[in-house]
């Protein structure tokens, strides 16, 4: 499959790499001119009674008797899948996704794709009544990433149906080894994998000649007031971790709290703690130097003419997070789904997703095939799609969010740095 | 509605006076049922709910939540964000004085001395049909560093390189002010409108000055209105996260911030409720002092 002509790209279309992923401000744009406390009151009402009316729902995992080998040996395709992805996370030409076309070509499911996660937290508060209750989200495919809880603790809850492996064969034969095996989904029973990204950090040369390799210059007092830190407690701990030569993974509380202390002390330099919008920060030069989101400053830099931006892969180690996708327990169509997983792990499809999106891409192998049948050296030669050697041995995974007590112990110390 | 119209009364005289004075007696109720009702449903039950939820516990996975009336959450959620909490009484005072300052002036003109009036108070709302967050981020594009103002005056070496005002409690204090300003003009114009000239005149004919008759008539005079534009500023804004997300930077988060990262990111529900029902305290307690 695959090898008919594939639709020509615009690399001017947006690639997804600009695209806010974590912005608290598309929620305040979606909140409706927001009006402060006792509406806020409001929507917290309104939530807590459904807290309050499942109580009874523990986590005994609503998927037992799913995903055995007879369960899947029962199931029939429907000719439909619901997938539930970000925005601007697969290729796209002249409104139309050309690989989902070409999906539904080889194997008559018609894809019924929709851009519904803005914020893995957001749509988790989205989905999550429904699947405590039992019932269809809507979606027989949704996306999560492993640097927030939800993903982890939709597995953890037994919100998932485990995987058929023996419909991965794409999947084993060309999968990277960095997307495999995620600390909360051991072998990978519940998920796989769809596209990734590095934390690592970002500076403007036309303000900062001097070469930047390291983590320690976000500390640098010759750039003070003009730092750029993001407010998000797992993206800073993590950093703050990997800037006191920890592994975030095997860090212990008390190495938490050293990573605090450091980034405590770095607070009086940091102008702000950003969310996505850092990115605007950076481009009006109001910050120098930043953490960052690797696919966000390529993109600038490559396509949209902020060629003095520089992303940065620091000694220390940078963080890797990947998308996972999982069937929900409540799926209408869970061997279509399945069979979608693992088709976009043939190379072909990884190719052409990859080339549009320009995240890093699951399948080394596609590197070539956007070499040469794609024609896009920009992309093949791009380390933020696809990771030389010497990224890989400094990538840092995020801990497993499964246990309440990490999260809630990880907030407790990284929330104040930017709350405060 | 009850059929209680003087077209539904009957042509014998003693028993529509009875039904007439019954139905004057519920007519009340009746005219204020429907915003009576909007009130329950959407005001009083969810503050209900909230008040419930901050006293829960919830499993931090499973969200489940049980009544366990621990009241000792409210004494910890506020010792842990006092900082928050006088930031934003701090900021929300200083939008408001800043507001009052400047429209009492510009409404007392409007009021006294301007021809058009209506053309005068259209213009002070012109801004405002554009969507609040919308005009916020715009305010982020003026202010940056090399933006408009900041990069002219730095160019022309009036300001250090690295001065900045976006992602300062100044930044936050001014888009506050801003955001609110129609609250604190609006009643204030109401109050400075209604106030009969003959007073003013009064005053001169009794060997007033100018200022004297400003501080002894129209000030004690517009004092509802003052306190009226105080009420709609101030309580907005201290609950505002708006502007401390997108104009405040290191330090300047406000309560409205805490309470949102409580609610939606760490799905604390209680915490959030617990410092909502907190500033809804203060509030009322300011509001009767």
């Amino acid at each position: 499959m695959g090898h008919e002509p594939i639709p020509h790209v615009d690399p001017a279309l947006i690639r997804g790499l600009t695209e806010p992923r974590y912005s608290r401000r598309r929620f305040l744009q979606n909140a409706g001119m927001a009006v402060g406390g006792l509406s806020l009151a409001s929507i917290l009402a309104a939530c807590g009674t459904k807290g309050i009316e499942t109580a009874s729902n523990g986590s005994g995992g609503p998927n037992a008797g799913l995903g055995t080998p007879e369960w899947w040996g029962q199931q029939q395709l429907h000719d439909e899948l619901r997938f539930a992805n970000w925005a601007y996370y697969i290729d796209t030409a002249h409104g139309e996704h050309p690989s989902l076309v070409q999906f539904t070509q080889d194997t008559g499911i018609e894809v019924n794709y929709s851009e519904a996660v803005n914020d893995n937290i957001s749509f988790f508060s989205k989905i999550r009544p429904d699947l405590q209750q039992g019932n269809d989200i809507g979606y027989d495919l949704i996306v999560s990433t492993d640097n927030d809880p939800p993903i982890s603790q939709m597995v953890k809850l037994g919100w998932g149906i485990p995987l058929d492996q023996s419909r991965m064969t794409n999947y084993y034969a060309h999968s990277s080894k960095q997307i495999r095996d995620p600390s909360f989904d051991p072998g990978n029973a519940f998920t796989m994998g769809w596209q990734s990204g590095y934390t690592c950090m970002a500076y403007n040369s036309k303000y900062i000649q001097e070469p930047i390799t390291s983590l320690q210059s976000l500390f640098d007092p010759k750039y003070a007031g003009k730092i750029g830190m993001m407010g998000i407690a797992s993206e800073i701990g993590s950093i703050g971790l990997l800037a006191i030569g920890k592994d975030p993974v095997t860090a212990t509380p008390d190495d938490w709290q050293l990573a605090a202390d450091k980034l405590a002390a770095q607070r009086p330099m940091v102008r702000s703690y950003y969310d996505a919008s850092y990115l605007r920060a950076l481009k009006n030069e109001d910050i120098w130097i930043t953490m960052a989101w690797s696919g966000d400053i390529f993109y600038a830099a490559t396509y949209q003419g902020y060629d003095t931006l520089q992303v940065v892969m620091p000694e220390e180690g940078v963080m890797f997070w990947t998308d996972y996708m999982m069937i929900p327990y409540t799926a209408k169509n869970p061997l279509d789904a399945m069979t979608y997983m693992d088709s976009v792990f043939d190379p072909q499809v990884a190719a052409q997703i990859a080339d549009y999106v320009g995240y890093v891409c699951p399948v080394p192998e596609a590197q070539e095939i956007i070499r040469t049948e794609l024609d896009d050296p920009v992309v093949a030669d791009s380390p933020t799609v696809f990771p030389t050697p010497a990224i890989e041995a400094i990538t840092h995974h995020y801990p497993s969010w499964s246990d309440p007590a990490v999260v809630t112990g990880w907030n407790e110390t990284f929330v104040p740095i930017f709350e405060g | 509605m009850a059929g209680a119209g003087p077209a539904s009364l009957p042509p014998t005289a003693p028993a529509p006076v009875r039904r007439a004075r019954r139905g004057k007696k519920i007519a009340p109720y009746l005219l204020g049922m429907p915003a009576g009702l909007w009130l329950v449903i959407f005001f009083l039950v969810p503050l209900v709910t909230m008040l419930s939820l901050s006293l829960q516990t919830c499993d931090p996975l499973t969200l489940a939540c049980t009544l366990t009336w621990r009241w000792g959450r409210f004494g910890d959620v506020f010792s842990a964000h006092t900082t928050q909490f006088a930031r934003s009484f701090t900021y929300a005072g200083a939008a408001t004085v800043v507001d009052l300052v400047v429209s009492f002036p510009l409404v007392y003109w409007i009021a006294f001395r301007a021809r058009r009036k209506s053309v005068f108070l259209m213009l002070l709302l012109v801004p405002f049909f554009v969507s609040y967050v919308i005009r916020t981020i715009l305010w982020q594009f003026l202010l940056s560093d090399n933006g408009i103002l900041l990069g002219s005056l730095k160019a022309a070496h009036l300001l250090p390189e690295r001065f900045h005002v976006l992602d300062t409690g100044f930044a936050v204090v001014a888009g506050l002010a801003y955001s609110y300003f129609p609250f604190a003009a609006l009643p204030m114009y109401v109050a400075l409108e209604r106030i009969d000239r003959g007073v003013i005149e009064a005053a001169f004919d009794l060997y007033a000055h100018r200022p004297t008759m400003l501080r002894r008539v129209v000030l004690p005079l517009a004092l509802p209105g003052i306190f009226a534009a105080v009420l709609l500023t101030f309580v907005p804004a201290s609950g505002d996260y708006v502007n401390a997300t997108l104009l405040g930077g290191t330090g300047s988060t406000m309560i409205g911030n805490v309470i949102q990262n409580e609610f939606l990111v760490f799905s604390d529900y209680p915490s959030a409720s617990a410092l909502s029902a907190i500033l809804m305290g203060i509030m009322l307690v300011g509001n009767f002092v």
